[in-house]
Order: structure tokens, then C-alpha cells, then sequence
């Protein structure tokens, strides 16, 4: 599905992702973990096409997108769900959705998002910041699946976020994976989410993959023991 | 000052300065609602502003030349095809300036301030070269001259009543497609956040090339509907476009509607108490209250109640 090969992304001088090699089969959720400053966030927006890598390949279904600007990257599959979640404050929910739509051909919001999210129903005719930070990470996520993407983006989806708002959006996710069948690849810092929500764990520190696992058989204690200072 | 006048002379100057007003404020509303779109949306503060009006106006009064020259006989409908024309032109200026220089500078703004007054410099001499310094007109068609008369005393150009029904048709047209249509989103979602906006699908690139152009074109129509009321020299645009600035500030930034509240307030003032005082006396006098208002809210008239 998703293969990233000798992916280099550097801001100026400092390198920031050095030589990253990973790949998500379909259908298949994607953990990846790290503390503050190594590069997860860097990984997300440069997959998207927000900044720009420096070398390296990205395909996506076979599809070379790496030199391809954000809206194309949308085209051929992609979706995003930032850190912050940057939603569109003045915009209300419905158009906020409704910019997700904007690579498909349909205008009004397919059904199964508000099924998904009834809260965003109810709210459509609200400003998107006047939402409470949960309701707008819930619309962040339908923004993006608005799209109809094979392969979902979410970094840091728990920041700032109650835990049982948390528990709830990890049981969504896999019910979203398996209606529609997409990949997902998650940037978190916290272990419980991302062993709730993931098929396989992957560990970066200073920009490279230092430790990889699948869900079934990880070791709770050594990716601790990555995240803890 | 009052005295001098009798109770009844007294409402019919309110009334005829207060019409006069209305043919200002509907200018100020199709000069501030290019630049709403521009400066208000897009945060580019285009100092050329004032120019891509003029470039309309010279459009009208090239083609009201065409039109008499080569078919006299459909010379009472060549301000329709010149308001199209005045908008294709100033239209593709703009997107052939946002393309060329506009958007090397979207996050520099002080650098677009002196990149679009050289512009304005650059055009204004352009058009002395090409049209002369000295100022032209155009001959209006028959059914735009004269008056309505509604009392003995208070009379109504129609010229007037038709820039009126022109800025209303285009405000209601922008406010449409700002918020009714599927392109008003794009073009809300690239202003709020451009990187977040392409990460949703949208071509951030064309929409902000189709915004700019719409502004100019819309400024082109402004030049348009100016020559009914003015002359055109080389240098007219630049006697609008601080007036343009103020009532897009004094509206709040980001509103329609502000823009239209501010455009009426800042006429009217200014149309009225012309009429009493000097008109540099009524320019200070509405500067100052301008200003007293910003201090109180700085955000201007509009603005939107939104957690940040």
C-alpha cells in the first residue's frame, strides 16, 4: 500500500528524517512512536506534501507521489488529520467537511460521516472553533475522510484530549479501518493508544526507525523504556 | 449654519446630499469590495488597487470610442459590454501580477506593500505613455442623462440610480459566491490556513490566482461604473484608494457586510456635511471619527466571535 523508501527530510542544514525505510500493507494500522523532537511530526507533514523531502521515494499503491504538491497527494489517496487539528475557525462544521469534499465530485456530506460523528450533525451549523477540542478532532477526522482516502494520516490524535474521549476515537478508528477499508498510520505518545489502535509499532528516535513490533507479540516495558526520558 | 435655511430647504438638501451620498457610498462599494476580497480575505495589501480601477475606466472609455465610431447606432448599450470588458481586463492583469509577484510574498507582508505601490507607479505611467496625462471622459448614452425629479426642489440623476442598482447586483453577486457556492469555501478555507487547505484537496495555487483576479476584475467594474461620475487621468485611482482602505478597515477585515456598514457611514458623513463645511473639513472630521471608532474597536465594525 504504503512504501517508503531512503525518505530524507531536512529543514536548511539540520537533517531531521535521515534515510527512513518503512512500508503499511493495506488495511493495516501503523503506530508510530516517539518522544518530542524526533521527527514524527516532520514524517506526517512531509508524507503530506506540507514540506517538502529531499530525496528518497514515497508510492502509494505504486503511485510516485513524492513530488507531487498536497491537493494531488489528496487525489491519489492520501488524508490528513494534523497535529492541533486545524480546523477552519470561522468556517462552520458543514463547510468544514465540505472543503473535504473538494477532490470528489458529490457537494453535500455523505450520510455514514454524521453516522459516524452524530455530535457533528447536531453542531453543523456552528463555527468550527467554537467546538470543544474533542468535537473538532472529530471533525478533523470526518474533514479527512470526506475525501474518501485509502490511506489515513493522523498525528497526535490524543493531544489534549480526555481519556475516554481517547478510548472512544481508538475504537472508532478500527471501526473506520474496517468499513472502508483503508490503511492508517498514527503518530502518538501515548502507549495505551497506540496499543489499543495499532496492528504494529514503530519506534523513531532522531529521525530513523530504532524498533519495530508488531501488536501481537510487543514488549510493553522496551517501547516504554523509548518514550521515557 | 442652519440658520440660512428655511425647515423644508433644510430636508430636501439632507435628502439631495444624503442621494449624493448613496452614488459615493456606491462607488466606495465597488472599489472596497475588490479589495474586501484582496485585503479583507486574502491579507495582500495591494496598493495597485487604485490602478486595475483605472484600467477599467480607460477600457470604458476605449470602447465608448469603438462604439461611436464603428456602430453609433448600438452606442446606448456600450456600458454593458465595457463593464464586461473593464472586468475580463483588469481580471487577467490581476492574475498575471499574483502569478508574476503576489505570490512569492504571501508571508511577507511589507514587502507586498512596496512591491504593489512600485506596481501602481509602474501603471500610472503606463497609462500616461499610452493615454496622455491629460484626464479623458466618456460621452454617457442618452438614457443615462438627466434626472428624475421626485419634489420641486429634490431631483435624482439616473446615472446615479444606475451605479446604485450596479454595486447592490455585485455585492449580492460576491456575497453569493463567497458563501453559497462550493469556490466561496475553497477560497475561505486557503485564507484561513494555505498549508491545511492543500492537505485537504484544495489547489491552493489557482484558487488564490482566481481570488486576486476576481478582486481586480471587480475593481475594473468599479473603473467602469467611475467614469459616469469622473473623469479619468493617470493619477485618479490614487485620490480612491486610501478612502478604499479606510472603509475596509473600518469594517472589520474579514466581513461583507462591514465593508458595505463602513462604505455607508464614511459617504454619507462625508456627502453631508460637504455640503456645510469645506470638503477638507469633512474629510478631517470623518477621519477623526474614524478613528475615535477603531480605538474603541480595533477589529472594526464586523468581526467574527470565534475561540482562537
Amino acid at each position: 500500500m504504503l512504501n517508503v523508501s531512503d525518505y530524507r527530510v531536512s529543514y536548511g542544514q539540520s537533517n531531521i528524517i535521515s534515510g527512513m525505510n518503512f512500508s503499511v500493507a493495506p488495511n493495516e494500522i501503523v503506530a508510530v512512536m516517539g518522544r518530542n523532537g524526533m521527527g514524527k511530526t516532520t514524517l506526517m507533514k512531509s508524507l503530506m506534501g506540507v514540506i517538502p523531502s529531499e530525496s528518497g521515494s514515497v508510492t502509494l499503491d505504486g503511485t510516485e507521489v513524492s513530488g507531487m504538491k498536497s491537493y494531488q497527494r489528496v487525489e491519489s489517496g492520501f488524508g490528513f488529520v494534523p497535529q492541533g487539528r486545524m480546523i477552519f475557525s470561522s468556517m462552520t462544521v458543514k463547510e468544514n467537511i465540505e472543503t473535504g469534499l473538494t477532490t470528489t465530485n458529490s457537494r453535500h456530506v455523505p450520510r455514514d460521516l454524521y453516522d459516524m460523528f452524530p455530535v457533528l450533525l447536531e453542531m453543523r451549523n456552528r463555527r468550527g472553533g467554537n467546538l470543544s477540542g474533542g468535537q473538532q478532532q472529530q471533525l478533523a477526522i470526518a474533514r479527512a475522510l470526506a475525501s474518501n482516502p485509502k490511506m489515513l494520516l493522523l498525528d497526535e490524535p490524543t493531544e489534549g484530549i480526555q481519556p475516554s474521549i481517547i478510548r472512544d476515537m481508538a475504537r472508532t478508528l478500527k471501526e473506520i479501518r474496517d468499513q472502508r477499508g483503508l490503511s492508517i498510520v498514527v503518530s502518538e505518545q501515548v502507549l495505551s493508544f497506540a496499543l489499543d489502535i495499532a496492528d504494529r509499532i514503530l519506534v523513531i528516535e532522531k529521525g530513523e526507525i530504532v524498533h519495530e513490533e508488531l501488536r501481537s507479540n510487543v514488549d510493553e516495558a522496551k517501547v516504554a523504556s523509548y518514550l521515557s526520558v | 449654519m442652519f440658520a440660512d435655511y428655511t425647515t423644508s430647504e433644510l430636508m430636501s438638501i439632507f435628502a439631495m446630499q444624503g442621494f449624493s451620498g448613496l452614488i459615493l457610498f456606491s462607488v466606495f462599494v465597488l472599489m472596497a469590495l475588490g479589495l474586501a476580497i484582496i485585503f479583507g480575505q486574502m491579507g495582500v495589501i495591494n496598493m495597485a488597487h487604485g490602478e486595475f480601477m483605472i484600467l477599467g475606466a480607460y477600457v470604458t472609455y476605449l470602447t465608448s470610442n469603438v462604439f461611436s465610431e464603428y456602430m453609433p447606432a448600438l452606442f446606448g448599450g456600450y456600458f454593458f459590454v465595457a463593464m464586461i470588458l473593464a472586468f475580463i481586463a483588469a481580471g487577467a492583469l490581476g492574475m498575471l501580477v499574483e502569478w508574476a509577484m503576489i505570490r512569492h510574498l504571501y508571508h511577507r507582508p511589507l514587502d507586498t506593500l512596496l512591491a504593489t505601490w512600485g506596481l501602481s507607479l509602474i501603471l500610472q505611467q503606463l497609462y500616461r505613455t499610452i493615454f496622455g496625462a491629460r484626464e479623458v471622459g466618456v460621452t454617457l448614452p442618452d438614457w443615462l442623462m438627466g434626472s428624475v425629479q421626485i419634489t420641486d426642489i429634490i431631483e435624482v440623476p439616473i446615472n446615479g440610480i444606475f451605479v446604485m442598482t450596479l454595486a447592490v447586483g455585485i455585492s449580492v453577486l460576491i456575497a453569493a459566491l463567497m458563501y453559497r457556492s462550493r469556490w466561496g469555501i475553497q477560497v475561505r478555507s486557503v485564507v484561513q490556513n494555505r498549508p491545511m487547505a492543500g492537505a485537504v484537496g484544495i489547489n491552493t495555487a489557482r484558487v488564490d490566482r482566481l481570488t486576486f483576479g476576481l478582486g481586480c476584475g471587480i475593481a475594473g467594474v468599479a473603473g467602469s461604473a467611475f467614469t459616469m461620475i469622473g473623469s479619468t487621468g493617470p493619477t485618479s485611482g490614487q485620490l480612491y484608494i486610501v478612502d478604499t482602505f479606510l472603509v475596509v478597515v473600518f469594517g472589520g477585515a474579514a466581513s461583507l457586510l462591514g465593508t458595505i456598514a463602513s462604505a455607508f457611514t464614511i459617504s454619507q458623513a462625508q456627502s453631508t456635511m460637504e455640503f456645510f463645511l469645506s470638503g477638507s473639513m469633512a474629510k478631517v472630521l470623518t477621519l477623526l471619527f474614524v478613528v475615535f471608532i477603531l480605538m474603541l474597536r480595533p477589529q472594526g465594525l464586523f468581526s467574527l466571535k470565534v475561540r482562537r
